[in-house]
């Protein structure tokens, strides 16, 4: 078994920026395992513009995003392999990866980095009635197909879910002569970003149909129509009788990322339900000391910029642990209040400065977010509107953490 | 005339009302100077940054974007003149692929190697 200090799972936004960052903190014997053909992950198929806005303060399309951490990694010299694809995690830190060109390698590792990313909630788990006809993508695959193999999946299409990715689809498809029928929304709201339903809908006069979903898939061998229905906003339930046929070869499906987590689970690492990832502390170190998680593995990002950033927070840590720089502080648990959905970190130390991040269960105009320790307001901030997808950062000062113990609770409250 | 425009200069994603009134544009709702540049752009002359890919002498594909924003109207007919372009292999990102496309005074310029 060959031995090395860090490993990082995954060659994608997250697992660059990790790497790059536990570099400058001085660590040198580390290699990325990435099971594609090569960096950058699924930057690489997102031609679109608007990477790096926060980062960078320019607009940049997804392969110059990565290509950004590519570079650097290529200059600092980090060891990478590609076409490796990492089979087991154990809790001790051994790492078993497979390739054809070296077959099946066993690493022990003093830390790791897991920055294996998401995967799309695919048709299986949708439970959408009907006929299994080719047609049928989710909107990442059909991304694939389009800017990085240079086919087109379809001409007339219809889109379930407004995520991002079906948003974007929606325009790509567009621009390559398809022609959008519609995009469906189970939901009373859009999960996409508000500049992605204007420029990718909008500018195209597709409309988006809210709380609207597909209710049957038709056609043998290759999709010919699709029946959508409106829901009932509140259960969810369609109205039968208000549903409509819309003809279309292609349904694309964005309903919703989930973290890649089969390997983290196996580690024997504490999951947390509700964001499908790990249970992080304050550092992004899991419920097994020396394995850290970050980026979309972690929980769904917004922005990439938010992956880099988490990213290097976990790539400092992971170095820290390897240095033997860590301390033993006083750990606070963070709870979900009223109106929040999950934080990120679960727990944090009240030693230092952290920067909590959570999601709204709802849309929420005019409320404020509050932080208390037992009944006590530790923190007040008042908003304009929240809404579930997007992120929230909220910052806890030092020196208000240090006097307190057991848990904080994070909530949405009205402006009294 | 009073126009309504989702900015979409950041994700906070303002409603704002524009006013046309001959020369004068008044703008409301915004909550930074960003967003009443964005928002008097969007009724005046509306842009948006190009991208899609290019297909390569070699068989595979780069992907493109136009290196500012072109005038939102024009999208289409630029999206015909790329896709009868081909790449030459080799191309590294930065490199204008298309000199001013449709004389919008913007070039269209590789954003990745060649996939």
């Amino acid at each position: 078994m060959k031995t090395v200090d860090l490993i990082i799972v995954g060659g994608g936004p997250a697992g660059l920026a990790a790497a790059i960052s536990a570099y400058k903190c001085g660590i040198r014997d580390m290699i990325i395992f990435e099971r594609d053909v090569r960096l950058g992950g699924i930057l690489n198929q997102c031609i679109h513009n608007g990477f790096g806005l926060h980062r960078f303060g320019e607009e940049l399309t997804g392969p110059e995003y990565a290509n950004r951490f590519v570079e650097e990694v290529v200059r600092l010299g980090i060891d990478y392999r590609l076409n490796t694809i990492v089979d087991s995690i154990s809790p001790d830190k051994t790492v078993r990866v497979m390739s054809s060109e070296n077959g099946i390698e066993e690493y022990k590792a003093k830390a790791i980095i897991l920055a294996m990313g998401c995967r799309e909630r695919p048709r299986g788990a949708l439970n959408i009635a009907g006929t299994r006809p080719a047609g049928i993508y989710t909107a990442g695959t059909a991304q694939k197909f389009v800017n990085l193999m240079g086919y087109m999946p379809g001409r007339n299409v219809v889109i379930l879910g407004s995520g991002d990715i079906g948003l974007i689809m929606a325009r790509r498809m567009t621009l390559e002569g398809a022609s959008v029928k519609a995009v469906c929304e189970l939901m009373s709201y859009s999960g996409g970003l508000t500049r992605n339903i204007v420029q990718c809908l909008d500018d195209f006069g597709i409309p988006l149909k809210l709380s609207t979903t597909v209710v049957e898939v038709h056609g043998k061998d290759r999709l010919t129509g699709v029946t959508v229905a409106p829901v009932d906003p509140k259960t969810l339930q369609p109205f039968m009788d208000k549903a409509e046929y819309i003809e279309c070869d292609t349904l694309l499906l964005s309903c919703g990322l989930i973290p890649e987590n089969e390997l983290t689970r196996e580690a024997g690492i504490e999951i947390d339900p509700i964001t499908s990832g790990a249970v992080v502390n304050e550092k992004r170190e899991t419920s097994v000391p020396g394995i850290f998680s970050c980026g979309n593995v972690l929980h769904v990002h917004d922005l990439v910029d938010f992956v880099s950033e988490e990213a290097e927070l976990a790539g400092a840590s992971a170095a820290e642990h390897i240095l033997g720089e860590g301390n033993n502080s006083k750990r606070l648990d963070i709870k979900r209040g009223f109106g929040v959905r999950y934080t990120v970190p679960q727990s944090i130390s009240n030693d230092s400065d952290s920067d909590v991040y959570f999601r709204v269960s709802d849309i929420m105009t005019g409320k404020k977010i509050v932080v208390r320790h037992n009944d006590n307001v530790i923190l007040e901030k008042k908003t304009q509107r929240l809404v579930p997808g997007e992120m929230v950062k909220i910052k806890l000062k030092k020196d208000i953490l240090s006097t307190l113990d057991n848990s904080i609770t994070v909530g949405i409250e009205e402006v009294k | 005339m009073v126009k309504n425009v989702t900015c979409t200069v950041c994700p906070m994603g303002c409603a704002i009302e524009v006013t046309v009134d001959g020369e004068n544009i008044s703008v409301k709702g915004n909550t930074c100077k960003r967003g009443e540049i964005y928002a008097k752009a969007e009724v005046t002359c509306p842009t948006r940054v190009l991208t899609t890919t290019m297909k390569c002498e070699s068989g595979g594909i780069v992907s493109v974007k136009s290196r500012c924003a072109i005038p939102k109207d024009k999208m289409f007919e630029c999206m015909k003149i790329i896709n009868s372009f081909k790449a030459k292999s080799g191309v590294k990102i930065g490199d204008t692929l298309i000199e001013n496309i449709l004389g919008t005074g913007v070039d269209i310029v590789a954003a990745s190697k060649e996939v």
